[in-house]
């Protein structure tokens, strides 16, 4: 008996050993796969997509991941992936790839719904993310401090927002940090006194959007080009597609596609 | 047979001897590369750039993390006034005064609380905390005082456990004499046995403070992670652990290497600690 528990003991010593030896298979061999990854703010559209071109395409495999625009675009250079997503523009040597925008987005500045303020200024909005205006008082409201919300430094929503929105001017640093879309909203949706942007998109009746400037962030305002804070979704590739993700592209570029995309709130690139 | 039976004691012990080495292989492998990734902007930019600079914007090529440090500093000795009074009281407590029944309850359940993921430390805090600090003291909520108060409740089971070990191991003797000299219980925790276990107890804070500065998840969502040093308890901060975990996600080039030298200075910071720690516990061990 003893023995037999040495013996046993012995295997599951050398257990971790035995696992480097063997690979998995691929049992998916007959499906073709596409594998998309980057920017979480383009994620969850791509993954409509991705399962719309599925229940058409039965063959077809395509895996969505996340990682943020620049691991996407980065998976994308080193082959790791077949298409990269990106919610922010192209830089120095990662020009060398292939962009196709696949729809456009607006970004809303946020407020909570207890807030009276409806209307801010483009110019309010930067001086509040500037430091220049720090209290509500200074802008019609009670005597307390703004709460304002940014991203982090490197996310491509709040590259479009500094480029957009900020023009020269610099985001405060006594100004708060979330690391995602839903954090900044739930921050937002939880304190009266917040101001925030996120992805137009992910608006629902939580937050409340602000109009800028008397024009109310929505589809119809972007189409008419009054509402300035747009940015553009790409998908990024390689020289040398293979035909797989190309039939996802096409896919995406199709009516079909751009209307899943509308469904969702974005605009489509053919509007 | 008994030469087979030796080849396998031998093979046995080889064996777990490599498993015992790979832990040591392991830290060798993060310090490595850690310092391999971390070192070069502090070449680039310079150490003092890095450590003492003010502005973290590493897009724009301004890699200060000072306001960091400060803030990790601030927001461990802040759940240290947290964690420490109430995990030693708990410590004294369940040493001195608790009966064996009520140890072996109340022991347990603070091994549990040691088990909780930290996410559902900053779970609770941002539900619960920051509304409280928001609503009744004002600012954003997401503050050096809700930090703290996470964080205190965090640290609150290494310092009871390791605490209540030094309290434990003061010998009976020391107890008995002080009664006998005519103390009262109170007399004899305060004037003999604190003292006697006073390097464990500093041990216990030390190893408490090692835990603060490196957790992560709950303090990225409830510190509201402002670049600034925050000027009052009501202030958002940002902590160089949460910085790492922040901005990882977007990271190219030289902002990549900077949050790797966040990082250096992160490990170094730590090792300090930790080698204040084992000081602290060898000197009591040899006395």
């Amino acid at each position: 008996m003893p023995k037999l528990m040495g013996t046993v003991l012995l295997l599951i010593l050398t257990l971790p050993l035995a696992f480097g030896a063997c690979s998995s298979k691929d049992v998916q061999a007959k499906k073709r796969t596409v594998t998309v990854a980057g920017s979480t703010s383009v994620m969850p559209f791509t993954e409509k997509l991705a399962e719309h071109f599925m229940i058409d395409h039965r063959d077809f495999i395509v895996e969505v991941q996340g990682g943020g625009s620049t691991a996407g675009i980065q998976a994308c250079l080193n082959g790791t992936v077949n298409i990269g997503m990106s919610s922010r523009q192209l830089k120095g040597e990662e020009n060398i790839l292939n962009q196709i925008i696949i729809c456009y987005d607006g970004i809303s500045l946020v407020l909570n719904p207890a807030n009276p303020i409806t209307n801010l200024s483009l110019k309010d909005v930067r001086d509040i993310f500037s430091g220049k205006i720090k209290n509500w008082k200074e802008l019609g409201w009670i005597d307390r401090s703004i709460d304002a919300v940014t991203r982090e430094e490197g996310s491509g929503t709040r590259g479009s927002f500094e480029e957009l929105v900020m023009t020269d001017e610099e985001i405060d640093d006594g100004i708060m940090v979330q690391d995602s879309n839903g954090s900044v909203k739930e921050v937002v949706a939880t304190d009266p006194y917040a101001i925030g942007y996120i992805s137009l998109g992910l608006v629902d009746d939580k937050v409340k959007a602000v109009i800028i400037d008397g024009v109310e962030p929505s589809i119809d305002t972007i189409k008419l080009g009054q509402y300035k804070i747009v940015r553009p979704f790409l998908y990024v590739t390689r020289e040398g597609l293979d035909d797989s993700a190309r039939e996802f592209i096409d896919f995406v570029l199709s009516a079909a596609g751009q209307n899943v995309l509308k469904m969702e709130g974005l605009i489509s690139v053919h509007d | 047979m008994i030469k087979k039976a030796l080849t396998k004691e031998h093979f046995v012990k080889y064996i777990l001897t490599a498993f015992a080495l790979s832990s040591l292989l392991f830290l060798f492998l993060i310090f490595i590369f850690i310092l391999s990734e971390g070192i070069p902007l502090f070449h680039k930019v310079g150490l003092k750039n890095i450590i003492f600079g003010f502005k973290w914007a590493p897009t724009k090529g301004s890699f200060g993390i000072f306001p960091m440090i400060v803030s990790s500093f601030l927001v461990t000795f802040g759940a240290l006034m947290v964690g420490a009074p109430l995990g030693l009281s708990c410590a004294i407590y369940l040493s001195e005064y608790s009966g064996k029944k009520l140890k072996l309850f109340l022991k347990p359940a603070l091994e549990l609380l040691a088990g909780i993921p930290s996410v559902v430390y900053g779970f609770l805090g941002v539900i619960y905390i920051v509304p409280l600090v928001r609503n009744f003291l004002g600012g954003p909520g997401f503050s050096l005082l809700a930090t703290s108060i996470i964080l205190g409740v965090m640290i609150f089971p290494t310092v009871i456990s390791i605490s209540f070990d030094a309290l434990m191991s003061v010998p009976k003797t020391y107890r008995e004499g002080s009664f006998a000299m005519g103390a009262t219980k109170w007399q004899t925790i305060y004037k003999v046995i604190i003292p006697s276990a006073r390097s464990g107890i500093l041990a216990s804070f030390i190893l408490g403070m090692g835990r603060a500065i490196g957790e992560t998840m709950a303090v990225i969502m409830v510190a509201g992670n402002a670049l600034r040093i925050p000027t009052s308890i009501l202030d958002p901060l940002r902590t160089l652990t949460s910085n790492i975990a922040l901005e990882l996600a977007y990271a190219t080039g030289d902002h990549r290497l900077g949050l790797f030298s966040t990082g250096v200075v992160l490990l170094v910071i730590i090792m300090i600690l930790n080698y204040i720690a084992t000081f602290a516990i060898r000197r009591r061990v040899l006395k």
